[in-house]
C-alpha cells in the first residue's frame, strides 16, 4: 500500500463518481419528477457507448462520434419515453418495475443479436491520449481527467440550469410537488418528456465516455444501474446536490474498499482470513454505507423538500 | 318483516360450510395436475417433464412469499431472490460440511434466511415506494457479491453439492419422485399457511395498512412491526424454496440471486396476478413453460420476452387471474341475460352490455369495436326513429288545425305544386 | 373541579413565515364537547395534527390525562385513549364498513399477531362492530365495500370508527364538511346522542352544528385563541364578530 497507489485510486474513485452522477442525475429527477421507477436507465447509457462505437466505425473520428452518439442517446431517449415510459406514469410502481425490466430484456439481448456477445472498443482519440505527471514516479491518463473534468463542467451547467433557469425551476417545483405544478397551468407532459430526454442524453454521455476506457458489452448498464440506485438513495430523492455528493462519497468508497480493504484488514487480522474476507467486505462497502445512512435518514441526506 | 342482521359475513360463513373459495379451487386444480404430472411423463417419453414440474413448484413457493408482501403488504421487493440463493448456500454449505440431514440443513436454510430478512428488513421497511424497491435490489446485490467472493465455496462458479438433503442418513430425496411429491406437498402447506396468515388479524391489519396506512396509524397500528414481519415470513419461506432449489439441482450459485432472478419473480407474480393465491402458482408454471418454449425457438429468445413483458405490463397487468375474474363476470351477464324471461329483460340486459362506456362485449373487447359500424347504424335509426315519432306527435297535435277547409285546400295547392 | 383531559400549553407551530399556532392555550374538560370555530386559514386542521400526532409542534406541550404526549407518534396517542376522525374522509376503501369498524374494535382487543385463525369470524369483533354501525344508522350496509358507499355514508362510517375506538377523547375534524341539509341535520343527532360518552374537540365551520352541540366555544384567528367560553357569550363577542366579519350565525 503506497501513497502513489492511494493517490491513483483516489482520482479513480473520483472518475467513477462522476460517471455514477451522469447516470444518477437523470434518474433521481426522474424519480422525483415523475415518480416512475426506470429501471431502463442503465441500458441507455450502455446504448450510450454502442451508439458512439457505430458512430466510430461511420466517421473515424472520435469527437464527431461523441456528438453523434450524444444526439441518437438523446432522440432514443425521447422515443423509449413516447413508446413506453409515457403510458406508465400514473400506475403503479410494480407494472413500471415489469414494464422497463422489460426493455432492459429486449435491449440487452437487441445489442448481442446486432454487434454480437464479444467486448467491443473505441481508439482514444491522440489529443487525450498519453499520461501526465501528477507527483514523482506517478502519472496519471489524460484521458481520466478529460473524464472528471467534462464530468465537473456537466454537473455544474446541471446545476445552472436547475437553480438559475425558468424550466430549472419546473423541475425543481415538479420534484417537490409534480401534481400542484400541473393545477398552476404548466404542461405537465412537456415537463416530464424534457426530464426524460435529458436524463437518457446524461446517462448516454457517461456511457460514451466510458467507451474508450472499458469494454462495450451488453450487460454493461446493469451493474452501474446498481450503484445509481444505492447514489440516489444516499442522496435523496429528486436532489441533484445529494446526487452528486453521493456519487461522489460512492465512487471513492467502492474503488478504495476494493484496491485496500485486504491490506486494512491485514493490519488487524491474520493474512489468510483477511484474503478471504476482504473481498467480501470490500463489495459491500457501499452497501454498509446505504444501511447507515439510511438508518440515520430513511429519505436519504438532502431530500426534495415536501416529500412524504 | 326484518332480516335479522347478521354477525358474520355471508361469505365467512358459508366458508365454512362451502369449504373450498374459488381461490381454493383453482389451487387445487393446479395441484391435482402437478400430481398427475409424473403419471403423464413417462409415456409423453420424457423424465425431463418431472424436472420442470419440480422448478415450477419450487418457483410457485417463491412466487407466493412475494406475493405475501406485494400483494398483502404493498411492498414491491426487488430482491427477493436473495433468499432463494442465501438458503440454497446454507444448506449447501452445511452439505459440504458433511452436515447435510434434513435436521441441519434445512433448520440452516431457514435460519440464515430469516436473519437476511431482519436484517435488511430492518432498514428497508423503513422507507417505501421507490425507496423500497431500490434498497431491496441494492441488498439482493450485496448478497449477490458475498456469494462471488466465498472463494472457499465455489465463488462465481457455484458449489456442487455431494448429495441431496439426507433423512435420518437415508437418502430418500434422491428418488426423483420422492421429491417430486415431497416438494408438492411443501407447496399445499405454504398455501394453506398463507391463506389462513391472509385471513388472520394480522394478515387484515397488513391488507388495511396498504389500502390506507395514515386511518391505519389513527387506529392504532404501527406500521413497521408488522411489516417488518410479513418481510421476515416472506423471506424465510424462499429461503425454504431456495433449500428445494439446491437440492434439485445439486448446486449452488450466486446466479441464483441474481437481479434478473429478482425481476423473474416480480413477472411470475404479475403474470399470475397479484391478489389472489392461486395466480403467482399459475404465473411461476406460465413463466417456466413459456421459457422453455421460446428458448427452443430461438437463441435471442429475450428479444421477444422483453416487449411481451411491456405489454402485460401496459395491457394486461391484472395477470391470469384477472383475465379469469373478468371471464368470469362476462360469464355470469351472459348467463343472466339467458335467463331473463321476457323479452323486455333480456334486451334491457342486452343494452347494458353494450353501453358505450363500457366497450367490453360478451368478454370480447375487439367485439365491441367491430361492432361499431352496426351501433353507428342501429343509433341513426333509433334518432331517425326519434324524429318520425316526434313529427309525428306533432302532426297529431295540429290535426284539428288541418281540419280547416282553408288550410287543406292549401296543402292540396302545394302539394299539387 | 373536573379535571382536563386535554391541556394545550404554548404550542406554537410555523410554517416558515405562516405562523398557524402562536402560544395557543387550551382545555377539554372531561366530558365536555369543545367546539373550535375560526376563519379559514386559521390553523384549525393544523391543531387536530398537532393534537393527534400528525404533526409535530415548534414548541410548547400538549398533556393528555396530565401526560405529556407532545412526541408520542399517532398510534402510541391512539392507544392512550385518543382517537381522530379526518377531514377528508380516510376509510378502507377495499373493506366492507363492517371490517373497517371490526378493525377499530380489533385495535382495542388485544395483540393483532394472530397468524392462524380467521379475524373475519370473530364474534366479539363483529358484534361490537355492528353495534358501532347501528348507532350511526349504517347497519344495512355492513358488508358493502367502503369505496361504494355514499360521501354521507362515509362520514358516518368515520364517526362509527371512532365510536369504535371507545376513545377517552375524540377529535371531529369538520365532521358536516361536504354534508347536505338532510344529512347535517342528521349528523347533529348523531352526535348530541355522544354527548356526554366521551370529551369531544370538534372543529367546525357550521354554526347550527356548533352550537347544538358545544359546551364550550373557543374561537381560533390567525393561530390565536381570541375568544373562549359559553357559546351565547362568544356570539356576542365584539372581537369575535369582527373576526367574521358578519359571517356568524
Amino acid at each position: 500500500m503506497s501513497a502513489s497507489l492511494f493517490v491513483v485510486q483516489l482520482f479513480n474513485g473520483l472518475q467513477l463518481g462522476i460517471l455514477l452522477f451522469l447516470v444518477a442525475a437523470g434518474l433521481t429527477l426522474v424519480f422525483g419528477v415523475m415518480d416512475f421507477i426506470n429501471l431502463a436507465h442503465g441500458v441507455q447509457y450502455m446504448l450510450g457507448a454502442y451508439l458512439a462505437v457505430m458512430a466510430y466505425g461511420f466517421t473515424g473520428n472520435f469527437f464527431l462520434a461523441v456528438l453523434i452518439a450524444l444526439v441518437a442517446s438523446l432522440l432514443f431517449g425521447l422515443l423509449l419515453e413516447l413508446l413506453v415510459f409515457r403510458h406508465l406514469y400514473a400506475r403503479d410502481h410494480l407494472e413500471q418495475v415489469l414494464a422497463t425490466f422489460g426493455v432492459i430484456m429486449l435491449l440487452n439481448q437487441g445489442v448481442k443479436l446486432l454487434w454480437g456477445a464479444a467486448p467491443l472498443n473505441l481508439p482514444i482519440p491522440a489529443v487525450l491520449s498519453g499520461s501526465v505527471p501528477l507527483m514523482d514516479g506517478l502519472r496519471y491518463p489524460v484521458y481520466r481527467f478529460a473524464i472528471i473534468g467534462a464530468g465537473v463542467l456537466v454537473a455544474a451547467g446541471l446545476y445552472l440550469f436547475i437553480t438559475s433557469t425558468r424550466i430549472g425551476m419546473l423541475v425543481r417545483a415538479g420534484a417537490t410537488n409534480a401534481p400542484m405544478v400541473s393545477a398552476l397551468g404548466i404542461d405537465i407532459k412537456r415537463l416530464f418528456t424534457v426530464v426524460s430526454g435529458f436524463g437518457a442524453m446524461l446517462a448516454g454521455f457517461a456511457g460514451i465516455m466510458v467507451a474508450p476506457i472499458l469494454s462495450v458489452e451488453p450487460g454493461m448498464g446493469d451493474q452501474i444501474l446498481i450503484l445509481a440506485f444505492v447514489v440516489i438513495v444516499i442522496g435523496g430523492i429528486g436532489s441533484i446536490r445529494g446526487a452528486f455528493l453521493a456519487a461522489v462519497l460512492v465512487g471513492v468508497i467502492d474503488t478504495l474498499g476494493r484496491s485496500f480493504m485486504t491490506d486494512v484488514l491485514r493490519l488487524v487480522l491474520a493474512p489468510a482470513t483477511a484474503r478471504t474476507i476482504g473481498p467480501a467486505l470490500a463489495s459491500m462497502s457501499i452497501y454498509l454505507l446505504m444501511a447507515v445512512v439510511l438508518a440515520v435518514r430513511p429519505a436519504g441526506l438532502f431530500p426534495a423538500k415536501g416529500r412524504a | 318483516m326484518r332480516r335479522a342482521i347478521r354477525l358474520i359475513p355471508d361469505r365467512v360463513r358459508d366458508a365454512a360450510r362451502r369449504p373450498l373459495s374459488f381461490d381454493a379451487r383453482m389451487a387445487l386444480a393446479y395441484f391435482a395436475l402437478i400430481a398427475l404430472l409424473p403419471l403423464l411423463a413417462p409415456s409423453l417419453g420424457s423424465g425431463y417433464l418431472i424436472v420442470i414440474g419440480e422448478r415450477a413448484v419450487i418457483f410457485a413457493i417463491a412466487a407466493l412469499s412475494l406475493e405475501l408482501l406485494i400483494g398483502a403488504g404493498g411492498l414491491v421487493s426487488f430482491g427477493h431472490a436473495a433468499f432463494l440463493g442465501v438458503g440454497a448456500y446454507a444448506a449447501g454449505i452445511a452439505a459440504s460440511h458433511g452436515l447435510g440431514t434434513l435436521s441441519v440443513a434445512l433448520p440452516a436454510a431457514l435460519a440464515a434466511s430469516a436473519a437476511f430478512a431482519l436484517a435488511t428488513g430492518a432498514i428497508a421497511v423503513r422507507t417505501h415506494g421507490v425507496y423500497f424497491i431500490m434498497i431491496t435490489l441494492a441488498f439482493a446485490q450485496m448478497a449477490f457479491f458475498i456469494a462471488t467472493s466465498l472463494a472457499p465455496y465455489g465463488g462465481d462458479d457455484g458449489l456442487s453439492w455431494p448429495t441431496r438433503t439426507t433423512l435420518f442418513g437415508r437418502h430418500v430425496l434422491k428418488n426423483e419422485t420422492i421429491f417430486y411429491y415431497v416438494s408438492l406437498a411443501l407447496l399445499i402447506a405454504a398455501y394453506v399457511c398463507l391463506g389462513r396468515l391472509m385471513a388472520s388479524r394480522f394478515g387484515r391489519v397488513l391488507r388495511g395498512l396498504k389500502d390506507n396506512e395514515t386511518r391505519m396509524q389513527a387506529l392504532g397500528f404501527t406500521p413497521y412491526p408488522y411489516r417488518l414481519s410479513a418481510y421476515v415470513i416472506a423471506g424465510t419461506l424462499c429461503g425454504a424454496a431456495g433449500f428445494l432449489l439446491g437440492n434439485q439441482a445439486e448446486f449452488v450459485s450466486p446466479a441464483y440471486m441474481h437481479w434478473q432472478r429478482s425481476g423473474e419473480l416480480i413477472i411470475m407474480v404479475l403474470l399470475g396476478g397479484t391478489g389472489t393465491l392461486y395466480g403467482p402458482m399459475f404465473g411461476a408454471l406460465t413463466f417456466l413453460l413459456l421459457e422453455e418454449v421460446l428458448s427452443r425457438l430461438t437463441e435471442h429468445w429475450k428479444v421477444l420476452l422483453g416487449p411481451a413483458l411491456v405489454l402485460l405490463a401496459l395491457f394486461a397487468s391484472g395477470g391470469i387471474a384477472g383475465a379469469v375474474a373478468a371471464w368470469r363476470h362476462e360469464q355470469g351477464g351472459l348467463a343472466r341475460m339467458l335467463r331473463a324471461r321476457s323479452r323486455f329483460a333480456r334486451r334491457r340486459l342486452a343494452t347494458g352490455m353494450v353501453g358505450p362506456a363500457r366497450g367490453r362485449w360478451l368478454g370480447y373487447p375487439w367485439l365491441a369495436h367491430a361492432a361499431m359500424p352496426l351501433r353507428w347504424v342501429v343509433g341513426r335509426a333509433r334518432s331517425r326513429g326519434q324524429a318520425a315519432k316526434g313529427t309525428l306527435a306533432r302532426l297529431r297535435r295540429d290535426l284539428p288545425a288541418l281540419r280547416q277547409p282553408e288550410l287543406r285546400n292549401m296543402l292540396a295547392r302545394w302539394w299539387r305544386q | 373541579m373536573t379535571t382536563p383531559v386535554l391541556r394545550l400549553l404554548d404550542v406554537s407551530k410555523s410554517f416558515g413565515a405562516l405562523r398557524v399556532a402562536e402560544r395557543l392555550a387550551l382545555e377539554v374538560l372531561a366530558g365536555e364537547t369543545h367546539a373550535i370555530i375560526g376563519p379559514n386559514g386559521a390553523g384549525k386542521t393544523s391543531l387536530i395534527n398537532q393534537i393527534s400526532g400528525a404533526l409535530a409542534p415548534d414548541a410548547g406541550r400538549i398533556l393528555f390525562e396530565d401526560r405529556d404526549v407532545t412526541h408520542l407518534s399517532m398510534p402510541a396517542r391512539e392507544n392512550l385513549g385518543l382517537a381522530r376522525s379526518f377531514q377528508i374522509t380516510q376509510v378502507l376503501q377495499r373493506f366492507s364498513a363492517l371490517e373497517n369498524v371490526a378493525l377499530a374494535a380489533q385495535a382495542q382487543a388485544g395483540s393483532s399477531f394472530r397468524f392462524w385463525r380467521p379475524a373475519a369470524a370473530e364474534v366479539p369483533l363483529n358484534r361490537a362492530a355492528m353495534q358501532s354501525l347501528a348507532m350511526v344508522e349504517l347497519a344495512p350496509r355492513a358488508h358493502t365495500p367502503a369505496g361504494a358507499l355514499s360521501h354521507g355514508e362515509k362520514r358516518r362510517l368515520e364517526i362509527a370508527i371512532a365510536l369504535a375506538q371507545a376513545p377517552k377523547l375524540l377529535l371531529l375534524d369538520e365532521p358536516m364538511a361536504g354534508a347536505g341539509v338532510e344529512e347535517t341535520r342528521g349528523l347533529i343527532g348523531m352526535l348530541k346522542g355522544l354527548k356526554g360518552r366521551f370529551s369531544i374537540l370538534l372543529v367546525e365551520h357550521d354554526m347550527q352544528a356548533v352550537f347544538a352541540l358545544a359546551d364550550r366555544v373557543s374561537v381560533l384567528v390567525d393561530g390565536r385563541i381570541i375568544a373562549a367560553g359559553e357559546p351565547q357569550a362568544v356570539r356576542a363577542n365584539a372581537a369575535v364578530r369582527a373576526a367574521y366579519l358578519g359571517e356568524a350565525a
